[in-house]
């Protein structure tokens, strides 16, 4: 089990969003990681683009990621404090943050027009992965029915982001 | 109290005066009625709304994030907070299409009809 969350993060969240988990899946207190985890990604990239961007179509878009991202993360927190649930640090949620890590550095040395279209680029392919991960992974294994409710209703909020991000990145090109 | 009294009264008199206006009228037009519009899940429910001029949108936000129902053409602009409620009058008749300003994939549609 252990070798084969090893292989799924060497080879990307791709994989994740692609690769069924070899049974049996990712637990509750994993999921919560890893939601958790994807949002406070979203927040941090979203507050590097208010801080770089001028763009105003741009910052609206970064705001709307920062507000809905912190609205769900704090509901997932309360959440797992209602449940008693500690979320536990996996290889997933380690990738999910190595990966965006490396991301904000990249577009840390862009500016102007060029982090305007690389820093939606980016939210684009991100939700796309993370999208994929909670409709084929995260929520068909999460146990807890409230969780699985907090999961599915990210997943629309994600599905949603992801086609402001496009419509966004259209705009930019 | 006595605000509450006064509060109350400029309601009901308002009423009257639109009860008689409409009996007065040739046509015998229904009374405002209000039209309950659910927010969940990012979605407007129900999506499309008939109504007739003078009739009441209840917003009701049922999700955890900030929505808003702004109307594209301007004639309104609710801000619901998560679980919120709002409350638009609809004045002019006419197609009207609404979105969510913070979240342009969420839309809605109101026919508004003339009263009568």
């Amino acid at each position: 089990m252990k070798r084969t969350l090893f292989a799924l993060t060497g080879a990307g969240l791709i994989a994740l969003a692609g690769a069924a988990w070899a049974a049996p899946g990712p637990t509750d207190p994993q999921i919560a990681h890893i939601a958790y985890t994807a949002g406070t990604i979203d927040v941090a990239a979203g507050k590097q683009a208010l801080a770089k961007s001028h763009n105003p179509k741009v910052r609206e878009f970064a705001q709307e990621m920062v507000r809905d991202h912190t609205a769900v993360n704090d509901k997932a927190l309360a959440l797992v404090k209602k449940l008693g649930v500690t979320p536990q640090p996996n290889p997933t949620s380690a990738a999910l943050q190595s990966q965006a890590t490396a991301e904000r550095a990249k577009l840390g040395k862009l500016s102007g027009a060029a982090f305007d279209r690389a820093y939606v680029a980016n939210e684009v392919a991100y939700h796309k992965t993370v999208n994929g991960a909670l409709e084929q992974t995260l929520i068909p294994s999460a146990q807890n029915g409230e969780l699985k409710s907090l999961l599915q209703t990210g997943l629309k909020l994600f599905q949603e982001h992801q086609a402001h991000a496009e419509q966004l990145a259209g705009g930019l090109r | 109290m006595v605000f509450t009294t006064a509060r109350r009264r400029a309601p009901i008199l308002a009423i009257g005066a639109a009860l008689t206006l409409a009996a007065c009228g040739p046509n015998h037009a229904p009374a405002p009625a209000v039209h309950t519009v659910v927010i969940d899940q990012l979605a407007f429910s129900p999506k499309a709304t008939t109504a007739n001029v003078g009739d009441v949108v209840v917003w009701v936000n049922k999700d955890i994030l900030r929505h808003s129902a702004t109307d594209g053409g301007g004639a309104f602009d609710v801000d619901l907070p998560a679980g919120a409620t709002g409350k638009t009058v609809l004045k002019q008749a006419g197609s009207i299409k609404y979105a969510c300003r913070y979240h342009p994939g969420m839309t809605g549609t109101i026919s508004v009809a003339e009263k009568g």
